[in-house]
């Protein structure tokens, strides 16, 4: 029962039960080769290819637990994957490690000053974090266009291939890559009292504020974070392709990020986050796009699938669904105690507000 | 200020006359500004470029955006109840490829386009139960249904299909006076605009949404039906989806299911410019036209510069964020003030 | 009128919400043509008896009748055919629509279908006119004052056939002339033989218009009052009420504050609620503050406190200027606010009891330098111990607590920041007598310690016991600073009622 209560029980079941019926359906997907002394298989291109999801959706765990959201990650991938590859295209030898460094650094650069403009729209002017991202979101990906000059930037350069490609002792780089992340992040947030307190101003912003927690610079961090992280997923990505293409990168990935967070058991509320919860979330979120590839779906009609996880998640999380469970629970058996469900009420009308 | 004020209407003259309107409609001043802005770019690109304000070019304004005008209708119900549905680009592209799709297997076109229609309508009402009845925020309802509508599309072709079709080929047939022309899509896009027009200013239902808006709690104390009118815009948002489908597929005369990718940014930027607020409450579908015409004469004029057309969302960007910041403080205002 | 059959009758109501009872047994009556006042402090009931009566809420038990016949509504709108209208202290109008539409939206006047926006500006233009009310009929709503508002309210509410009108505190946010022209409207509904239920903590305004007075504390009925018979004194009395239970008695301070010993000294300090109001606080003492719900006992505590900040006003602290301008910088320097909204101003309600203990002195330390778990669970133990609180659970969610606990806990976050002064506002509502008694002594024992505290409370022998000296507020005004020994409960009634009282 304990176990049960756990609140990333059903997060992990969800994404244990879709491994198994994937290898119950097919046997080869959970296969796992060595080749050349690295390892290869389903499992480990899942792992691989949740790099830049997984970066963009640790940011948008932090800006949900502000009670935020952020729509512009799609456009700040595409921005940082255009001008870093733009400078790699202008240098002689696009095979060298410093300049390509130089140049992934210039990117994640810019990623965060896109980042801190959507933190100061949204903490210092005040305005809704839907629309002040959404600017960013519209004129961002125009901006990106522009960098590339309208074309898609092809560039052939090792080091940066190696990004998204390459082995680091039997398992891929970009693997290695979300796990730094995701421990720094992790790090950063719980061996700070940063993670407590973005949960506080999540949860009542009002009593956060009389109890002098600063939560501007709070919520601010937050955006600079979701920034950087999708700047760094931009360049993953771009690597990827070995291309900086910027209407496709990133295209509705923030609709793929919101999945896996509230996949992951953080409410889209704001307060409470689970960065573990998040990396089950995504981890759920790629597993589900390669099983319906694997069950032969273009991948262009997942989206299908998607709406409809997203509409049984959002309907679980629904006041009105809990009142139907609950009165279905009650009828079976004894009534619940009525402080309880006298609390419960209270938190559906706070949720309500 | 005592109760008893005093009504400049009745002192009579100019002056007092525009002093009545102002007061009445203080709220219509960013729909100003938005004119402003277009007879400025018109002006200003008339001056640069010596033919822009030409018979041709101004209605190919109209025939080339009929379908962000029609969408700008839906979208203007919809955030005036201070909600927004991120659905219609995708919508507008299932209908699409469903309709071209319908009429390539020998469906008749009195069923295909009323499928069209249907089609867009029950998305916007799958949106609208989600956010009335189980309290989901319009932003992620919308989100599903933006995910649904796309995936659909690719699920009826993943390539585009050419539609050849008497009917479809009329609607994109042009009346010309001099050098002027409309075509059948244009004037079923303003269409829309003059039916949307009078249902918000002149049907309990349309006064409703905007009750809606201003606030939900005072709407549903004065007895006004609350939750069939915000189903209801969301449902009319996805109708005009799926008229947007049918006037760009007649347009282009190929359903794509790519189609309208990031529109349903450009429709909420272009509603926004229009003057109506994002905080829902106050809004105008004519402004919506006025923020069509706009976001369409960028448009234009970036291509007659023959600069690249990233730029029209770079400047969109730009104005929507000054159109924000101006609301922000507009409302910041009146919250003072009350 | 006693004669008279009521034209609304509510027998024997009882209102629940969980385990606490809001409404308990209450008898409540209106006659027609009559103005009836509803009186009690917060959490008296009074909110909780006007929904049953207009249909926001149904009673658990209870019986309602509108003249002579069994009612009962499911909806405000049921309530509204009958003919019972309110006006709420937040105007629940739409200020984005026009005055018309506001008036008569829902009933508005149709052509072929459409409305017709000249006959309803005609006809909500005749039914302000019958208000005395001359404005634009097209203009937005949202450009007029608040006292406007209101009386566009009182249109709408009387626009249908309406026999009862609530007024819940509808003069809370206007000025005298307001007030004024508000009565007249209101007389003249009187005469037109309305039952009007009007509901205002102030007395004046009580005595001026009312004639009938209902009285209810901790959700049971106090009485019904003619106004004519029922002194203010009396009134007061019937809402407060008396009760007594052990309380460790201390030593008191000195009554006149020593200048050197002064923490606090604030002058002239004004926001909206509070105009001008001068207050001196020692080391080591509890100054308690007096004054009925509205006199602006809580927008003093925050005033003070950098909650909200003061639009005039010089506060010190050890004879320094300071600029109060956030909590965060109260905090700093010592100063320390417990709202009375426990839920929504205080606690971080899904967050633990140890985490909500630790959230100011982390907050202070900022957001880098993470107070170690192990020091935050020490920390959060003691306080749990010294406090008493329970579950001594440090780890269960704050939301789970009583009242009482919840309170402490408040209490333990502000305390472990180590402050000089303390202001409590309501620190004691609705908590059991138990927990009550256990807070007032903490509130001793830290003043014991050398802290100032500031202890705000409906309950005037609670301030008179915790209190060394008791300020007492009245209309936004402290109207007089006195020391506990020298007030009893019945004259510091008398001053939370009117200072020179005539006629008690």
């Amino acid at each position: 029962m304990r176990l049960v209560k756990h609140r990333l029980f059903w997060p992990l079941a969800a994404l244990i039960t879709l491994v198994v019926v994937n290898v119950i359906a097919n046997p080869n997907f959970a296969k796992i080769t060595m080749r050349d002394g690295d390892l290869y298989g389903n499992p480990i291109t899942i792992l691989r290819e949740s790099t830049p999801l997984m970066l963009v959706a640790l940011g948008m765990t932090l800006v949900i637990a502000t009670r935020g959201i952020d729509l512009s990650v799609g456009a700040i991938m595409a921005v940082s994957g255009a001008v870093s590859l733009t400078i790699i295209d202008g240098v002689s030898d696009p095979n060298s490690v410093p300049a390509v460094l130089i140049a992934l650094v210039v990117g994640v650069l810019v990623a965060l000053v896109l980042g801190a403009w959507n933190g100061f729209l949204v903490s210092v002017l005040g305005i809704q974090p839907i629309i002040a991202t959404l600017v960013l979101m519209l004129a961002g990906r125009g901006a990106a266009l522009l960098i590339t000059d309208g074309k898609i930037t092809t560039v052939n350069s090792e080091p940066l291939a190696f990004l998204a490609n390459g082995y680091l002792i039997l398992l891929p780089f970009a693997f290695f890559l979300w796990v730094v992340a995701v421990v720094v992040v992790a790090l950063i947030e719980r061996r700070t009292a940063l993670g407590m307190l973005t949960e506080a101003v999540g949860i009542n912003p009002e009593a956060s504020r009389l109890a002098g927690v600063r939560s501007r610079g709070i919520v601010w961090s937050a955006y600079i974070a979701s920034g950087v992280l999708a700047g760094i997923a931009g360049l993953i990505y771009a690597a990827n392709i070995k291309a900086a293409d910027a209407n496709a990168a990133g295209y509705l990935i923030e609709l793929y990020a919101i999945l896996a967070v509230v996949l992951g058991g953080t409410s889209l509320m704001g307060g409470k986050f689970s960065i573990a919860g998040t990396v089950i979330g995504v981890l759920t979120v790629t597993t589900l796009d390669k099983t319906l590839q694997f069950f032969g779906v273009a991948p262009a009609q997942a989206p299908v699938f998607f709406a409809a996880v997203v509409i049984v998640v959002v309907l679980v999380q629904s006041p009105r669904v809990h009142r139907w469970g609950r009165s279905l629970r009650v009828r079976g058996r004894a009534p619940a105690p009525a402080p309880q469900a006298a609390e419960q009420a209270d938190r559906q009308k706070e949720a309500v507000r | 200020m005592t109760a008893v004020e005093t009504t400049p209407a009745r002192t009579g003259g100019a002056k007092a006359a525009l002093v009545t309107f102002s007061t009445r409609h203080a709220s219509v001043l960013p729909t100003f500004a938005a004119i402003a802005i277009l007879i400025v770019l018109l002006v200003g690109a008339q001056f640069q470029f010596g033919n822009f304000v030409s018979p041709g070019n101004m209605s190919a304004l109209l025939y080339d955006n009929a379908h962000l005008l029609i969408l700008a209708v839906g979208m203007t119900f919809v955030i005036v109840t201070a909600g927004i549905d991120l659905s219609v680009g995708s919508v507008m592209a299932f209908t699409g490829i469903l309709g071209a799709s319908l009429l390539t297997n020998g469906v008749p076109v009195w069923i295909a386009i009323p499928a069209m229609l249907v089609g867009g309508a029950l998305i916007g009402l799958l949106i609208g139960v989600l956010v009335q009845q189980f309290d989901v925020q319009p932003f992620i309802a919308s989100l599903a249904g933006l995910f649904l509508a796309r995936g659909l599309a690719f699920v009826v072709s993943l390539s585009s299909i050419r539609i050849e079709d008497p009917v479809m080929d009329w609607l994109r047939t042009r009346f010309s006076v001099g050098g002027w022309y409309i075509t059948p899509t244009g004037i079923i896009a303003l269409l829309t605009v003059v039916v949307g027009a009078v249902i918000m200013h002149r049907t309990r239902f349309g006064r409703t949404v905007y009750a809606v808006g201003g606030s939900e709690q005072s709407a549903r104390l004065m007895g006004l039906k609350v939750a069939r009118t915000k189903v209801m815009v969301y449902v009319i948002s996805g109708l005009c989806g799926g008229l947007a489908g049918l006037v760009l597929t007649a347009y282009s005369s190929a359903g794509y299911p790519r189609n309208g990718i990031g529109t349903e940014l450009d429709v909420i930027a272009a509603v926004v410019i229009g003057g109506t607020l994002l905080a829902g409450g106050r809004g105008y579908v004519l402004g919506s036209l006025v923020g069509v015409l706009v976001f369409g004469t960028i448009n234009t004029i970036i291509s007659f510069m023959g600069a690249d057309q990233s730029w029209t969302h770079i400047i969109v960007g730009a104005l929507l964020l000054l159109f924000i910041v101006v609301q922000r403080a507009i409302v910041a205002r009146s919250e003072r003030g009350s | 009128m006693d004669g008279a059959r009521p034209l609304v009758e509510l027998t024997d109501a009882t209102v629940s919400f969980g385990a606490t009872v809001a409404l308990d047994g209450v008898d409540f009556r209106m006659f027609a043509g009559e103005v009836h006042s509803l009186m009690g402090e917060n959490g008296a009931g009074k909110s909780t008896l006007i929904k049953a009566i207009t249909g926001v809420l149904s009673p658990d038990e209870g019986i309602l009748t509108l003249a002579g016949e069994r009612v009962a509504f499911s909806s405000p709108h049921d309530a509204q055919d009958a003919g019972i209208s309110t006006v709420y202290q937040e105007i629940d109008l739409l200020p984005n629509l026009s005055v018309a539409e506001n008036v008569l939206l829902g009933r508005e006047p149709r052509r072929l279908g459409l409305i017709d926006h000249g006959a309803m500006r005609a006809q909500a233009g005749s039914i302000l006119a019958d208000l005395g009310l001359a404005i634009d009929p097209a203009a937005p709503l949202g450009i007029f004052s608040l006292a406007t508002q209101q009386l566009v309210a009182i249109a709408r509410a009387i626009s249908t056939d309406v026999k009862v009108l609530v007024l819940d505190e509808p003069t809370s946010s206007l000025d005298l002339d307001e007030v004024a022209e508000l009565f007249r409207v209101i007389r003249d509904l009187k005469n037109r033989g309305v039952a009007i239920l009007f509901v205002s903590h102030f007395l004046d305004q009580v005595y001026e218009i009312c004639d009938r007075i209902t009285v209810l504390r901790d959700g049971k009925l106090v009485g019904e009052y003619l106004t004519t018979e029922l002194l203010r004194i009396d009134l007061v009395q019937k809402m407060l009420g008396r009760e007594m239970s052990s309380f460790v008695s201390r030593e008191r301070q000195e009554s006149e504050v020593d200048p050197d010993q002064v923490f606090m000294s604030a002058r002239g300090i004004t926001s909206p609620g509070i105009s001008d109001a001068d207050l001196d606080l020692a080391a080591g003492e509890v100054l308690g503050v007096a004054g009925l719900l509205g006199s602006g006992r809580t927008a003093l505590a925050r005033a003070l406190t950098g909650v909200d900040r003061p639009s005039a006003g010089i506060i010190r602290l050890e004879q320094q200027g300071v600029d109060l301008d956030s909590p965060r910088t109260a905090l700093s320097l010592g100063v320390v606010y417990s709202s009375e909204n426990r839920r929504s101003e205080g606690l971080v309600g899904e967050m633990s009891i140890a985490q909500n203990i630790a959230l100011a002195l982390q907050a202070q330390k900022g957001a880098l330098r993470r107070i170690p778990p192990a020091q935050v669970r020490e920390l959060a133990a003691s306080w749990v111990e010294a406090l008493d609180i329970r579950p001594a659970d440090i780890d269960a969610p704050v939301r789970s607590l009583s009242g009482g606990n919840q309170q402490k806990v408040m209490l333990a976050r502000l305390l472990a920041v180590s402050p000089r002064l303390l202001v409590l506002d309501e620190p004691t509502r609705g908590i059991d007598v138990g927990a009550k008694v256990e807070i007032q002594n903490l509130v001793g024992e830290m003043a014991d310690n050398g802290l100032s505290v500031m202890f705000i409370s409906a309950e005037l022998e609670e301030v008179l016991r915790v209190g060394d000296r008791v300020a007492i507020l009245r209309d936004g005004r402290i109207v007089e600073t006195a020391a506990s020994d020298d007030l009893n409960v019945d004259s510091l009634m008398a001053l939370v009622a009117r200072p020179d009282l005539p006629e008690a």
